[in-house]
């Protein structure tokens, strides 16, 4: 079972970055649960998504879990949220931020240790760049498709297609863009 | 004709657009709905079908959920296959024709996306919305997952309206964590599913000009009683049309239900018995549990109403210690869940200790490692021959424990 725990913003697309994870997972024969802890939040607001992912049904419907990832898609929330809440001693963190590791780490003393499971990536910034947006979304699932090697990039790109066939051809691009930049720039 | 919906074979889907598709699928003539949290998306994804052209039906949009299960009634009676969604204060603005409905034997089909009820506000999962409707003359189906909101949405018709129960029916699904968790969901094709429901055959409808007939006369105590004893009559003996439904479904489907579902009871010890989501989470607990020694199980009714009094007893006769928990404010009683469970078990020959804990309210989490802790305390009063703690418990309360009564007999 792997256990993922999204920090975001009400608006920013989490709850839709968890369900477009467990759309492509789901072709790949895994069972995925995608979920929110939100209810009536307003635009802005605090909320954690969440997916887990196994090779059988997944029958555990708690909120609670120990996440083996981390994905903070709001830079300040890597601050003010308690990002490392029930972590477990192989999480890893994925976090969205314009600023250096260093930069990061300093002001997150939680985080002190565990230098070495903590990975960045400028989400905000390449979702603006590609989709003309602040969704960053997107680019964190590529980010997470780099960091985990679940999936092969073009595996990953063709099934998001899928899961984006509804939209216009400008936003499918845009989002496949925002992918592929964050795969090769998170670090 | 409607367009035909590009299904896969496997769908990431949540249980409200579980249950939407399987209302899509069963071609209702008539959805009057009006939408609250978390039912919602039901009734949004299917005015989204209606404007696509996916729907052949008729979609009403009323002005409250009073409004709409009184449509539901009028196009019932008239002779169509019905169906509506609601959810915690919209389900208790219902009740009133709720009864109306299955006082009138209409096979409607309600939807019901479990919510806590005011006061305080909430707009999470818990059962107090089905248990308000326990008495209201309906059928309840339950389902723990999104796959299952799906399925029991589809055979809901199929028992509803079997000219022998002429019943309607509820499919319930809990507040989030189905109606909002995407799991994996294996749809039927549309044609198979179809053809599962088969097409609506009325009786004594209102519009065969031919036969005139009366919905909702009055009967005071002349034969008020006699028309409530057949009404209760008719839900009992639906047991056996709900099992040929299930027994069916299974055929095209794979997917085995009952109208109790026993995991790991072989042989077990201890169990918990429950409703909802925290069945599947209390059988991860049980697993957990048989690799530490311990036989646990998990006991749950699929079918709420008619309550399955024989099927209850099958299941547990033979355990030493039950924890029964209840998704609802008792309001100064035990749960509901728990009376009914400890009446069954009354008449056996083991009769086994009963326990019931209140748990979840307002969408409070319910995990694995509680779970454990209550089948522990299970194992404990059947190691020691009674009940070791309350018998009612607060389970997840924040703040000091809550219990109340106790007994020392065996």
């Amino acid at each position: 079972m792997t256990e993922i725990r999204w920090h975001s913003r009400a608006g920013q697309g989490a709850v839709t970055g968890a369900k477009s994870l467990g759309d492509v997972v789901a072709t790949t024969g895994k069972e995925v649960q995608a979920f929110a802890l939100y209810g009536s939040a307003k635009r802005g607001a605090a909320l954690r998504a969440y997916n887990r992912i196994d090779d059988e049904q997944i029958l555990n419907h708690a909120k609670f879990m120990n996440p083996d990832f981390v994905l903070v898609i709001d830079p300040a929330l890597a601050f003010t949220d308690n990002i490392t809440e029930h972590e477990a001693e192989h999480t890893k963190y994925i976090i969205t931020t314009h600023l250096s590791k260093e930069e990061l780490l300093a002001g997150i003393p939680a985080l002190a240790g565990k230098e070495e499971r903590v990975y960045i990536v400028d989400c905000v910034q390449i979702s603006l760049d590609t989709i003309g947006r602040s969704i960053p979304n997107a680019p964190m699932l590529g980010a997470f498709v780099k960091i985990s090697g679940m999936f092969e990039l073009d595996y990953f790109l063709d099934n998001m297609k899928r899961v984006l066939a509804k939209f216009p051809q400008k936003i499918i691009d845009g989002n496949m863009n925002a992918i592929t930049r964050a795969y090769n720039e998170v670090k | 004709m409607a367009e035909k919906f590009d299904l896969q074979e496997r769908e990431v889907w949540d249980g409200n657009y579980a249950a939407s598709q399987a209302l899509r699928q069963a071609q209702v003539d008539v959805v009057a709905a009006y939408p609250i949290t978390p039912s919602t998306p039901i009734v949004e994804n299917y005015g989204s079908y209606v404007a696509n052209g996916y729907i052949d039906g008729e979609f009403v949009m009323v002005e409250s959920e009073h409004a709409a299960m009184s449509g539901c009634v009028g196009a019932s009676a008239a002779g169509g296959r019905v169906a509506t969604a609601t959810s915690s204060q919209g389900f208790a603005l219902m009740t009133e024709v709720l009864y109306q409905a299955s006082g009138m034997r209409l096979p409607i089909v309600l939807t019901v996306v479990n919510r806590a009820l005011a006061s305080p506000l909430n707009v999470r999962g818990d059962h107090s919305d089905m248990y308000l409707g326990r008495d209201s003359g309906w059928i309840q189906l339950d389902a723990f997952n999104a796959q299952e909101a799906y399925d029991m949405t589809l055979c809901a018709f199929k028992i509803g309206e079997n000219h022998s129960v002429r019943l309607p029916v509820m499919v319930h699904q809990d507040g989030f964590i189905t109606s909002h968790t995407a799991q994996n969901v294996y749809p039927l094709p549309d044609e198979v599913a179809y053809n599962f429901v088969g097409d609506f055959q009325p009786l004594d409808d209102m519009l065969d000009f031919s036969r005139p007939v009366t919905y909702g006369a009055q009967t005071e105590e002349d034969w008020h009683f006699e028309h409530k004893a057949r009404q209760h009559k008719a839900i009992i003996d639906s047991r056996a049309v709900i099992e040929e439904v299930f027994a069916e479904f299974e055929k095209l489907s794979g997917r085995k239900y009952k109208r109790v579902e026993s995991y790991m009871m072989e042989d077990a010890e201890v169990a918990i018995v429950a409703l909802g989501t925290t069945v599947e989470t209390a059988i991860v607990a049980a697993r957990e549990l048989r690799e530490e020694g311990i036989k646990a199980g998990i006991v749950a009714p699929r079918c709420f109403r008619p309550f399955p009094y024989d099927a209850i007893r099958e299941a547990l006769e033979n355990t030493k210690s039950v924890a029964v928990l209840d998704r609802s404010s008792p309001g100064g009683a035990m749960g509901a869940l728990f009376n009914e469970v400890s009446a069954a078990l009354y008449t056996t020959a083991n009769r086994p200790l009963v326990t019931n804990f209140i748990y979840g309210l307002g969408g409070r989490d319910f995990s694995v490692a509680e779970a454990k802790r209550i089948l522990k305390e299970q194992k404990a009063h059947a190691e020691a021959g009674h009940i070791t703690t309350d018998i009612q418990q607060f389970s997840g309360l924040r703040g000091p424990k809550l219990g109340f009564f106790q007994t020392k007999r065996g």
